[in-house]
């Protein structure tokens, strides 16, 4: 095809380097290599690229990657939701009602909290539409409210904040095995007799390895981000989701159905909280009325280290991916090498601001404002 | 203008009133397929209303409209749309972020089945994009170029290009060189010329006396929400056509204060 354009004498030859700078991913392939080089110079001795170590980190990104999927193309889409950490409490809280309290089998009280989280997430979506409000608002207020019950359903029923028991209620199901199980032990066990990966010297696992699995909330991560990358690059869906978010009065006038894609969006972005909410209980065995606290800003601050503008319109989920794996690697990985791990807080506010600057430059390229 | 052949579009004493006041006052304007028909006003003179009617935004409250020759009815733009009238707007229905052949199939994705999944066929949208440009006289950088590093008058183009494409048989555009330099202008009126030769109607709605008489088949001036009259082409000056836009004295007066060069 291009060859066989002319080329115009007017338009200036862009050179490689700027046209890789107007990739969304940029930023977030810049970050990754310098956070693993910085962590692999400095912390490589202390075990956090052993299996173990490794594990660790990828289980954390992997949390934010599942709720930067979600905040991605919701931003993507124009929108923001800021009651995602408190989605999570509550959905977590919803599974420890109807399968602890309640005594439900487990995989109904998934199914049932799944449909009531997605019901939510597109009624924050509904009111955004149709009220016109800005979604800053409406998610805030939806931050307050969702926090609010799932401290008062635990201390009206339990009187405590926390249920437990989850783990035996879960025992034999079929659906929560999908959500707290873990995937390639023979794999594992077998990389562990060949000596690739540290095994247990004594005591009752002697023998197994330290990593016996991946857990399923990594193939949760992987499979979500498939999912948007493919739903937004590949799709017709995916134009709308970019035009929706760019310039939705130009989209409209173009046929885009605007106020469906927000609202799908809106019902994605309370799914993948969700998922996140069950792989967690499942892996303590409890649910408690605090989890979640803050993940709205940790998501949304991974989209904009993935190229994201926080005006909408354009993006990248795999950015984002990238933006949650930075994340993880360095909050652990401060951990490992032994820095205080308030100044993980410090480092995000920085990279935030670095990440912001470096998205308005970007947009100037591509939109050729001045 | 070839006389034997039908009108694309009549507009038959049309009238609007929003509450009390009567925007439109009984205007009349045919249109025939691969005429350029400027229609020329001053600002408030109902131009935008009367496109509005049109293009199925407004419903007359007297009037009626044929379209091939059937009393037509619309009555939002989708029907207007549905039936061949495509309207590009002063301000584009174009997404700066977006490239451009996202901007072009945009509401009109092309789709490829992979067993039961749909794709946004990229190849197709891409090649189908660079055609069309090309067509219009418009060298991209690549299909991916985002619309906001063309110019104004490339984006009216590809806007154009689009309704085209789609299949319109009216393309009515509104003011599209009202914010355009010299050089985009004549871009812009090119392509209403490229436009035209397809056998496409276009209404090309603007205040500029210059830019009508380029490429104008026929003129149609509206003042107060009445109809001057239409002209062809040769039968009247542009110092004709910019009095009647003015309503005729004031202008004259001016122009003496001027030394003659509105």
């Amino acid at each position: 095809m291009a060859e066989t354009v002319q080329s115009d004498e007017r338009v200036k030859e862009i050179s490689s380097f700027r046209q890789a700078l107007i990739r969304p991913e940029l930023g977030g392939i810049v970050g990754t290599v310098a956070v693993f080089t910085l962590f692999l110079l400095f912390a490589f001795d202390s075990g956090m690229f052993a299996s173990q170590g490794v594990l660790n980190w990828s289980v954390v990104s992997a949390q934010f990657m599942i709720i930067a999927v979600g905040a991605c193309l919701l931003m993507i889409a124009g929108e923001f939701d800021l009651s995602v950490g408190s989605m999570i409490g509550f959905a977590g809280m919803m599974i420890a009602v109807f399968g602890v309290v309640l005594g439900w089998p487990m995989w109904i009280a998934i199914i049932i909290t799944f449909v009531i989280c997605c019901l939510l997430g597109a009624l924050n979506g509904w009111i955004v539409v149709k009220t016109g409000l800005p979604s800053f608002i409406v998610t805030l207020a939806f931050l307050f409210i969702l926090r609010g019950f799932t401290i008062y359903i635990p201390q009206t029923i339990e009187r405590k904040t926390i249920i437990g028991g989850i783990r035996d209620a879960a025992e034999g199901d079929w659906l929560a095995p999908i959500f707290g199980g873990k995937i390639g032990q023979p794999v594992f066990q077998w990389l562990g007799d060949v000596g690739i990966i540290a095994v247990f010297e004594r005591g009752s696992r002697e023998g197994q390895p330290v990593v016996d699995g991946i857990p399923m909330l990594i193939v949760w991560a992987i499979v979500i981000i498939a999912f948007g990358h493919i739903l937004l690059t590949r799709t017709q869906f995916g134009n709308w989701i970019f035009a929706s978010g760019g310039d939705p009065e130009a989209a409209r006038n173009s046929g885009v159905p605007v106020n469906k894609v927000k609202i799908l969006m809106f019902t994605l972005t309370a799914f993948c909280a969700t998922v996140l909410a069950v792989c967690q209980v499942m892996e303590f065995g409890s649910a408690g009325a605090d989890r979640g606290l803050l993940k709205e800003f940790e998501a949304i601050i991974a989209v904009v280290i993935g190229g994201a503008l926080l005006t909408g319109g354009y993006g990248s989920v795999l950015g984002a991916a990238l933006g949650a794996l930075i994340f993880g690697v360095v909050q652990q990985g401060l951990f490992f090498a032994g820095v205080e791990s308030s100044l993980f807080r410090v480092f995000l506010g920085v990279i935030l601001l670095f990440a912001v600057i470096l998205n308005t430059y970007i947009r100037r390229i591509i939109t050729g404002e001045r | 203008m070839n006389p034997e052949k039908a009108p694309i579009i009549q507009m038959k004493n049309i009238e609007k009133h929003f509450g009390s006041v009567i925007a439109l006052a009984g205007v009349s304007l045919e249109v025939f397929p691969g005429e350029c028909h400027c229609l020329l006003g001053d600002n408030g003179a109902g131009k935008s209303t009367f496109i509005k009617t049109m293009s199925g935004v407004h419903q007359p409250t007297r009037g009626e409209i044929f379209f091939e020759g059937k009393p037509m009815q619309f009555h939002d733009p989708r029907d207007a749309i549905a039936a061949g009238i495509a309207t590009v707007h002063q301000h584009l229905a174009m997404i700066p972020l977006m490239s451009v052949s996202r901007n072009f199939f945009m509401g009109n994705e092309p789709v490829k089945k992979v067993g039961p999944l749909k794709f946004f066929d990229h190849d197709y949208a891409n090649t189908v994009t660079m055609d069309e440009m090309r067509k219009m006289g418009i060298n991209l950088r690549g299909p991916d170029q985002a619309v906001g590093t063309l110019s104004g008058g490339e984006r009216q183009t590809v806007a154009i290009a689009r309704a085209v494409h789609f299949g319109a048989k009216v393309l009515i555009l509104d003011e599209p060189t009202s914010a355009l330099g010299v050089r985009q202008t004549a871009n812009v009126l090119a392509t209403i010329d490229k436009v035209r030769k397809q056998g496409i109607a276009v209404v090309f709605i603007t205040h500029n006396v210059r830019h009508a008489m380029a490429v104008g088949d026929r003129f149609t001036v509206l003042n107060r929400g009445q109809t001057l009259g239409t002209a062809q082409r040769g039968q009247i000056t542009p110092e004709e056509l910019q009095d009647m836009m003015a309503g005729g004295q004031e202008l004259v007066a001016l122009e003496g204060s001027l030394g003659g060069t509105v």
